[in-house]
């Protein structure tokens, strides 16, 4: 993307929060929404004389990542204090990784909106913990802390600085945060925190080789945000370049309530950190048996699955991308597909149109969907088979999910059986023709429009139920035979 | 000498240590001093040999998954300089 004559050049560093049950260097757990401190240990509040032991599961969850972004994975990697004072730090360092992080040199392809692919480099994942929350609100002048989230495990993601737009930066977002979900690592939330974002920004001209100057962008959590403050960032670096003035490296935060980036005040920022190997942790050694393992237990991954889907299902690759957006959402799709024989293009359409129309107006997610695959399986079924008209379909997919029962329950239940008998057809056809003798005459004399009227009449009063297919083909033969 | 005034002062605000004006050239004297040495050690030929990052020829020992910590807030609190709604307060971050 170029804006009079500029290039903006993106990084973004993602934070997932992993999913274990105890946090990274402690037994206290890490479940969200507990009352203040009542999740923080001895170890998460630094107390004197403590150690940290780290956790397995999150070793195991960044090498899961590493894997699955074709990665190096290293052997050994080494933790170290990254140092700086904030009150919801209580060390005064935060446990992370420098030199040698676990994941390094990996890659991920996302789709860009002109249908092309692009390869984003992911330079390092790297584990270490959360600090605490700072809460601002007035309490007598003061501020205060809650240490819950304090040593809660994270992978760190950092780009390689290969985006071009605000747009593909949300694409590749988008992309990791579908990749940690399918990987069963991070549960993705964003609402709270689980899944956040900072996003180094900066221009040059189009064709110049160096890099600008950048500032980061920090506050990012959700999608929405993330486009609004690296479109925001552009435009603020190229106004002030081409005013003449210079970009300053510096840390922003993005206020979404403003939809403006203001740099942090001095005391928020701190940009020595003084970075050493932590005495108290030596360094972290895996085995190849412990890497293989976990390459074997990886699941089928997004960009493989669209690629089967495509393949296997004959979708076009936009419904590929839609139904494996997750992995329920890509398993609720195979079973519909199976409980319906096989009908894959019919239940693409209802799972991405009905299902997820009624799940978003209902902001339910697919977990929380009151029919099962196998119920939309048997609707279809029944649409194939000739039982019921897709416009019925409609009225026996509300039933179900008011929960009615499945397809079959609904249409015996209330009568939708479609009517194609076409001597019932044919006896509402007469009485239509006989009603309305001046439409008949209109169609004779060529006026072809006339028809859909009497399907419409014809259809009412078999209150729906009519094979549409019979009706017509009939209509036509009796019209034609006046 | 390699740290000079400035330096020390930058250290010491890093650091957020109050030193005395007239501490400040001994500290730089004594830092200075420290990588003398470094710079010392660095001089040696080391080639070949792998860089450590711990003087221990053993690694990490991990543990599994699992919530041993019960909440003991109000032991931990009990020694702080003021609490409110569960919370450690702390001199006012953000004005």
């Amino acid at each position: 993307m170029t804006d009079k004559g500029w290039e903006p050049v993106i990084g973004l560093e993602i934070h997932a929060q992993l999913a274990t049950q105890s946090k990274i260097f402690s037994g206290a757990p890490t479940a969200y929404g507990a009352p203040p401190n009542t999740q923080a240990c001895a170890v998460d509040l630094g107390l004197p004389g403590v150690l940290p032991v780290l956790n397995r599961e999150a070793v195991r969850m960044a090498v899961r990542f590493g894997l699955a972004i074709e990665a190096r994975v290293s052997r050994r990697s080494v933790f170290a204090r990254k140092n700086y004072f904030y009150p919801d730090l209580p060390k005064g360092y935060q446990i992370s990784q420098y030199e040698l992080p676990i994941v390094a040199a990996g890659h991920t392809e996302i789709t860009l909106e002109d249908g092309g692919t692009k390869r984003v480099g992911i330079t390092r994942a790297h584990l270490e913990e959360d600090a605490g929350k700072s809460l601002h609100e007035d309490f007598h002048g003061m501020s205060g802390i809650d240490l819950n989230r304090a040593g809660t495990p994270l992978l760190e993601i950092v780009s390689e600085p290969d985006l071009r737009s605000a747009k593909e930066a949300v694409t590749y977002m988008r992309k990791i945060h579908t990749l940690v979900r399918y990987l069963g690592i991070c549960d993705g939330n964003m609402q709270e925190g689980s899944f956040r974002c900072d996003a180094n920004v900066s221009v040059r001209k189009t064709g110049e080789a160096r890099l600008g100057t950048r500032a980061e962008v920090k506050n990012l959590n959700s999608f929405r945000f993330v486009e609004r403050a690296i479109c925001h960032e552009i435009e603020r670096q190229i106004a002030l370049l081409e005013a003449g003035g210079t970009v300053v490296l510096e840390t922003r935060l993005y206020d979404p309530d403003r939809d403006e980036t203001r740099p942090m005040r001095e005391k928020e920022e701190a940009n020595d950190y003084r970075y050493f190997p932590d005495p108290d942790l030596l360094p972290l050694v895996l085995s190849e048996d412990f890497i293989e393992a976990q390459r074997a237990d990886l699941p089928e991954l997004p960009d493989a699955k669209r690629q089967r889907f495509i393949a296997q299902y004959g979708l076009p690759a936009y419904d590929a991308a839609v139904l494996c957006a997750s992995r329920e959402l890509a398993d609720f799709y195979e079973g519909a597909v199976a409980a319906s024989g096989g009908q894959a293009k019919p239940c693409a359409n209802w799972v991405m149109v009905e299902v997820l129309g009624a799940l978003n107006r209902e902001a339910k997610e697919i977990g929380q969907c009151p029919i099962s695959p196998t119920m939309l399986g048997g609707l279809v079924r029944r649409i194939t088979d000739g039982t019921i008209s897709g416009k019925i379909a409609k009225e026996v997919f509300e039933a179900m999910w008011q929960g009615e029962g499945d397809a079959d329950a609904v249409i015996e239940a209330r009568g939708l059986k479609q009517i194609s008998d076409e001597g019932a057809i044919a006896a509402l056809i007469d009485e239509v023709l006989r009603d309305n003798p001046t439409q008949v005459a209109q169609y004779r004399q060529g006026k072809e429009q006339v028809l859909a009227f009497f399907v419409g009449h014809v259809m009412k009063k078999s209150r729906g139920k009519a094979n549409p297919q019979r009706l017509n083909a009939l209509l036509r033969e009796r019209l034609g035979a006046g | 000498m390699s740290i000079d005034h400035a330096a020390v002062q930058k250290i010491a605000w890093l650091a957020r240590l109050k030193l005395a004006e007239h501490d400040v050239p001994e500290y730089a004297r004594q830092l200075s001093g420290i990588l003398d040495l470094v710079d010392q050690m660095n001089r040696v030929d080391t080639t070949g040999i792998e860089a450590l990052a711990h003087p221990l020829e053993l690694v990490l020992r991990i543990r599994e998954d699992v919530v041993t910590e019960t909440d003991r807030r109000e032991a931990f609190q009990a020694g702080a300089p003021e609490v409110a709604a569960g919370l450690y307060l702390v001199p006012k971050v953000i004005g």
